[in-house]
């Protein structure tokens, strides 16, 4: 489904030196450097505010750099953009759900740049909006308005159109807030296997559990990259907490309420705000065991005992 | 009956029907765009705007709608400037700029000596149509039509997703220009069917009708040319009767299709939304036999 783009092989992404700042004088990005390359996933990882956004509008030539620059295998932005070869896939937040435009037109959308000034569909353009629908699974969705959809249908509908496009750097926005767990795992085998078949997934979010699962690059960033590089070798807690600094949330086990009867059946949820722990038996844990002694008190006369027979 | 076809008798009567037509169908089909993206304040701004370059105009002697394009498009530009290089948001801006023009168009018009009228400016002189006014205004309306018509999906595709017509490769700019240009244009020739200040309605409520009572684009473009051209044909049939001012006449319909809309739209209009909030509540009461 790729279109030839043989003078942008091999396929990379130079962001060097790059810096923006707005017209306000607010410096988003200072000095930004990384590289991505064909065949992986990158996680762009950093808090609100650290330039995600800012960094995607550098890169889809929508701001222009005061100083540096981002380059596609060698070639401006603008070459890599009249080869469709960047794609871009917004935040929720960011479409107006109640545009009346129907599932099929904004898949369509994916392919005016293979249309003419009319931007009128060829056969051609039909048929790969159609398989890209088929491939996220939407096709029986194709004539309902945006709206009327779930936020898993919706977030398919702009990969569709990313499909559609036959971008080979496909940009994701926080790909997986507001969607359900079937659909992350959809997306995440799509990502994979466009990443094997030689794309480059750039994927901004702040679900910090999903990148080591699905991510084998991860630049991190506020306000200028901290570090870039294999996932193993970068995203270490080292450098999680130089990112975020204090804003992520803690939850270690040796200052919790967690104690030894818990052993390892321990049960940590989370929506990727602070986890929610469960013991053993079911009981809530808490992140410190200041203001809790009561509840530690208590469980620690049954640990005793659990230990008895041991002895 | 003879009576009810009275107006068809008066060539001034047939003119106007006709230009208050074409300059409701542009207005129209660029309110779809204007309601989608936002803008209905930049029509709003942009008319008001014009007020100072039609004076300038007619003291220099060019044709006056030039002069209105070029104050038009300067408030749009003047807002764009200031939004981005100052820390006050763009409606703001726009609120300042556009009254400021305007402010400064009255006082020119005083100062200069003209025979124009302002009340004509402000709320049109569709009745007064002078010789070659038909001719331009279909002209002008007619080459309007066709490029938003020619550029229709790109502009849409501005609307919903700049991000996205950018990565494409649609230059975004050129068309943010080409809309603003649109809009400069249509105001233009609006302005004797309407005026400057009514102009503002034909350039929302058209397109919010569409809105309500659809939810694809294209039939919102044909519902909001049919309201907007049958409430122009109506309103200035009607205004013969009643003795009242043309453009009020065609705006004030335009309210009463919106108002129906709003209420009686089949799945967004209010009592429709209310049907289906009661409905959950209704089936529950049912399931339980308690009544809500």
């Amino acid at each position: 489904m790729t279109a030839p783009t043989s003078d942008f092989d091999p396929l990379t992404v130079d962001v060097t030196g790059l810096t923006v700042a707005y017209p306000n004088g607010n410096v988003a990005l200072r000095e930004a450097s990384f590289a991505l390359h064909a065949g992986s996933i990158c996680a762009l990882v950093g808090i609100n505010g650290s330039g995600k956004s800012t960094l995607f509008k550098a890169m889809m030539g929508l701001l222009r750099p005061s100083a540096g620059g981002v380059t596609v295998s060698g070639k401006t932005i603008r070459q890599a953009l009249k080869r469709n070869l960047i794609a871009y896939v917004p935040q929720s937040e960011e479409v107006d759900w109640s545009f009346p435009v129907s599932v099929w037109d904004v898949v369509l959308m994916g392919r005016y740049g293979y249309m003419n000034f009319m931007r009128i569909p060829r056969a051609v353009d039909r048929r790969i909006a159609e398989e890209s629908l088929a491939r996220v699974g939407m096709s029986e969705f194709r004539e309902r308005q945006i709206g009327e959809l779930s936020g898993g249908q919706r977030k398919r509908v702009f990969l569709a159109r990313a499909l559609a496009q036959q971008g080979r750097i496909i940009l994701l926005d926080e790909p997986f807030t507001g969607v359900d767990v079937n659909t992350e795992t959809a997306i995440v085998t799509l990502l994979r296997e466009l990443r094997d078949e030689g794309d480059i997934m750039f994927v901004s979010t702040h679900n910090l559990g999903s990148v080591p699962e699905f991510c084998d690059h991860v630049v991190l960033i506020n306000r200028t990259v901290l570090a870039a590089g294999p996932t193993t070798e970068v995203f270490t807690e080292e450098n999680l907490l130089r990112t975020f600094g204090g804003v992520l949330r803690h939850f270690r086990f040796d200052e919790s309420t967690v104690q030894k009867h818990d052993g390892r059946a321990v049960t940590v949820l989370t929506d990727d705000e602070r986890p929610l722990v469960f013991g053993k038996g079911g009981h809530l844990e808490y992140s410190q065991r200041k203001g809790h002694e009561a509840v530690v008190s208590q469980r620690k006369e049954k640990e005793d005992e659990d230990d008895v027979p041991r002895k | 009956m003879y009576r009810l076809l009275e107006p068809f008798q008066f060539p001034f009567m047939v003119d106007a029907m006709v230009v208050g037509v074409a300059v409701g169908a542009v207005c129209a089909v660029l309110s779809c765009y204007l309601v989608l993206k936002g803008w209905s304040l930049m029509g709003d701004a942009i008319s008001h705007a014009v007020l100072p370059g039609i004076v300038i105009a007619y003291a220099a002697g060019v044709p006056l709608a030039i002069g209105a394009f070029a104050s038009g498009l300067l408030c749009a530009v003047l807002t764009g400037y200031i939004k981005a290089n100052s820390r006050i948001k763009e409606d703001t801006v726009m609120g300042v700029v556009f009254t400021g023009l305007f402010a400064f168009g009255l006082v020119l018009f005083t100062k200069v000596k003209s025979d124009l009228h302002l009340d004509h400016i402000l709320f049109g002189n569709i009745l007064g149509l002078e010789s070659g006014d038909l001719r331009d205004t279909l002209a002008i309306a007619g080459l309007t039509l066709t490029v938003i018509l020619v550029l229709r999906r790109d502009l849409l595709l501005f609307c919903f997703d700049p991000g996205h017509a950018r990565t494409i490769g649609l230059r975004s700019g050129l068309l943010y220009y080409t809309l603003l240009s649109l809009l400069a244009v249509t105001i233009v020739v609006s302005l004797k069917a309407v005026g400057i200040i009514l102009v503002i309605a034909m350039l929302v409520t058209p397109g919010c009708v569409g809105y309500l009572l659809t939810d694809r684009f294209n039939r919102m473009m044909g519902i909001a040319v049919v309201t907007a051209a049958g409430c122009s044909f109506v309103g200035v049939y009607l205004s013969f009767f009643i003795n009242a001012s043309t453009g009020a006449c065609i705006v004030l319909l335009q309210a009463l299709v919106f108002v129906n809309a709003l209420v009686f739209a089949p799945k967004h209009g209010l009592l429709a939304t209310r049907r289906r909030r009661r409905a959950p509540a209704a089936a529950a009461s049912a399931a339980t036999g308690i009544p809500s």
